[in-house]
């Protein structure tokens, strides 16, 4: 077993576990610390199929900016624990091992999809993505989606502001 | 045995990360020491004397009461996230030591990532989660608006940080941290060092400004400490961590601090390379010369010490700090001891500047201080950005 | 070497799980975690796609879904905190009437 594919278990491993562990955990601080185990485990990935610059830019925005949005709004909610009720017939029997097996199934289709072509059974070619050769694709083909993404950001901003705003 | 580690890449990276973990922490320890003493001499004191000469034992004394204390739980705390804080805290503080380059060989450097400054400032985004959450698991009000403040303090710093490199990644091209080195080696009109803070279509000059004022506020030190300072909210995020754990987020800062200087000191003076130009060799003895003057000075304030410890131990750290003078001045370790001593020097200029801001400037109001970071100091790092482009532009054509 | 149907494989599992996540849990903000997850899948997918063929804009696209779920976020969560002062609550069953 080569080290990569050691390395890639490891981290897909810890992002199910992540995944999993955020739906089952019932305080709304466990699964934000649970997404960020994923998140993590995700940019580790990204850096092994030689995606740098998105590896560091997942860390920085979603693991580093976003999610520390999502605690900082649970700890001024004071979210408290979910609520003890037990699910209800039709979810317990019907509900749970129909969710498994559709993520089950998931899994099971996109392997099959991926054996009848050759070229998803290699692995990724060639060195890391450069980031110069990125930037470059990003400030001249995509140099317009940039610019209307800076837009909504902002529009974003403004609208958070006035939303979470008290009236006085 | 080199071909064993150079087949086994994995092993001589372990080995050089517990030479510079080990590195780091002893200096850290002693960081504590040199910002107390430097500190006390400011406000007319003398700092630690007692433990050891001229107090050098003093982290050892520090560390063993923290061995020895209680370490109590608060009630009602989330126990996964409390202990949960300062581990995470220490291990991304220390993790950034794997990136940084001590000089020119390659050996001296744990790793030499393409992005390295990138995960840097991944890893200074990831620390806001230390302090929140050791804030919000303490289960106590003081801890919980120090930790929202001390977090919210860092979140808006960062933006300032990371724009204030971009005049030098626009002046070199690449977050390779030895190519941001190899772009300020030479010298301008043969004794100006090309460093960037010199540097020739835009000196970066604001961008340090900026750049120190955003790390000393992200790293939560004085005159930006309003969220953990013990006259206004107890003592912030850390109020209800004893000892051993509270001995962590220490270490912690402390290690932002000196990554901070590292990083200042690479990007904006040069990191390993010399101020004075090559073809001045005489200046390949300064290390040797620095070695010989700290001996001459220890033996000679040693024989003097009032007590017996002190009069034993201080000769013989002279003795030691000569014999590795004279090491210093042989033909190959000459060339070995140039970068890493140029680096520290660097290094330890800028942890000084850190402590003497520390001892003199008063501390910033929050509403100040948030004002500060949003109004003045991240337009003026995109100006910096505009006008080093600019510069980059006109000039380099 | 790692083949990139594995990594397509890993995506799909998280992508369904996100799914679970957002069928099943109460909590509006659990409930925004689960959508950024599958925003995160699909992340995996598109970079794992782009490796292989050897494209640049499968990192390009990524990099905007990025930018896009951090404002999604932002506004979603000022919608939560004007929910949770009106309603008191953050259980979406309570939630579930348009009259008060």
């Amino acid at each position: 077993m080569s080290i990569e594919l050691f390395l890639f278990f490891l981290f897909a491993g810890l992002a199910v576990l992540g995944a999993v562990s955020l739906i089952v955990m019932r305080h709304p601080i466990h699964s934000a610390l649970s997404l960020i185990v994923v998140m993590v485990a995700l940019a580790c990935l990204y850096l092994l199929i030689g995606a740098e610059f998105i590896a560091a830019v997942q860390i920085i925005v979603y693991a580093g900016a976003i999610m520390v949005l999502f605690v900082f709004v649970i700890m001024l909610l004071n979210a408290g624990e979910e609520e003890r009720t037990n699910l209800s017939g039709m979810a317990r029997y019907v509900g749970v091992p129909l969710s498994i097996l559709f993520t089950l199934q998931l899994a099971y289709w996109m392997f099959r999809a991926s054996a009848q072509h050759a070229w998803l059974q290699t692995a990724p070619p060639g060195p890391p993505t450069l980031m110069r050769d990125l930037a470059l694709r990003l400030f001249r083909e995509f140099v317009l989606p940039f610019e209307l993404t800076a837009i909504l950001i902002l529009v974003a901003m403004l609208g958070a502001v006035v939303l979470a705003r008290r009236e006085s | 045995m080199s071909e064993f580690i150079a087949q086994h890449p994995i092993i001589g990276a372990t080995l050089r990360s517990i030479v510079a973990l080990v590195l780091l922490l002893t200096a850290v320890a002693y960081l504590t020491w040199f910002e107390r003493k430097v500190v006390a001499h400011i406000q007319s004191r003398w700092g630690p004397w007692m433990v050891g000469p001229h107090g050098l034992l003093q982290p050892l004394a520090d560390a063993l009461k923290g061995i020895f204390k209680e370490d109590p739980t608060p009630q009602g705390a989330d126990k996964f996230v409390y202990h949960l804080a300062p581990f995470l805290s220490l291990s991304l503080a220390l993790s950034s030591i794997a990136l940084i380059p001590f000089g020119p060989q390659p050996l001296l450097g744990v790793s030499n990532v393409n992005t390295g400054l990138l995960v840097l400032f991944a890893i200074t985004s990831l620390s806001v989660y230390g302090v929140v959450l050791a804030g919000w698991s303490s289960n106590s009000k003081y801890p919980l608006l120090g930790g929202l403040r001390s977090s919210a303090q860092m979140v808006s710093y960062e933006l300032s940080l990371t724009l204030s490199v971009i005049g030098v990644l626009l002046l070199v091209g690449s977050f390779n941290l030895r190519d941001i080195i190899a772009n300020q080696q030479g010298h301008y009109w043969g004794i100006v060092p090309r460093w960037h803070i010199f540097a020739a279509p835009l000196p970066q000059v604001i961008g340090l400004l900026c750049y120190f004022i955003a790390a000393v506020a992200e790293t939560n030190r004085a005159p930006f400490d309003l969220p953990e300072a013990e006259q206004e909210l107890v003592a912030g995020f850390h109020t209800e961590y004893a000892s051993m754990k509270f001995a962590t987020f220490f270490i912690a800062e402390y290690t932002a601090m000196v990554t901070v200087a590292i990083v200042a000191s690479l990007l904006f003076f040069g990191g390993w390379l010399s101020p004075f130009p090559d073809s001045w060799t005489w200046t390949h003895y300064f290390p040797t010369l620095f070695c010989l003057a700290g001996a001459a000075w220890l033996v000679w304030d040693g024989l003097r010490y009032p007590t017996k410890f002190g009069r034993v131990l201080l000769p013989i750290l002279g003795a030691v700090l000569a014999v590795v003078g004279v090491l210093c001045a042989l033909g190959g370790v000459n060339e070995i001891v140039q970068g890493p001593f140029w680096f520290v020097s660097k290094v330890f200029v800028f942890l000084f500047i850190y402590v003497w801001v520390r001892g003199t400037l008063p501390r910033f109001r929050y509403d100040q201080l948030m004002g500060f970071g949003w109004k003045i100091l991240l337009p003026v790092a995109l100006a910096n950005v505009l006008l080093t482009a600019l510069a980059a532009l006109v000039l380099k054509r | 070497m790692v083949p990139v149907s594995y990594y397509l494989v890993l995506s799909a599992v998280l992508f369904g799980l996100g799914v679970v996540g957002f069928v099943f849990k109460r909590n509006i903000i659990t409930i925004f975690m689960s959508i950024e997850l599958m925003l995160n899948a699909v992340n995996l997918a598109f970079v794992a796609f782009g490796r292989s063929l050897g494209q640049l804009e499968g990192q390009v696209f990524v990099f905007f879904v990025i930018i896009v779920a951090a404002a999604e976020a932002a506004v979603g969560l000022a919608i939560v905190i004007l929910i949770a002062r009106n309603r008191q609550s953050l259980n979406v069953e309570r939630v579930d009437l348009l009259k008060l």
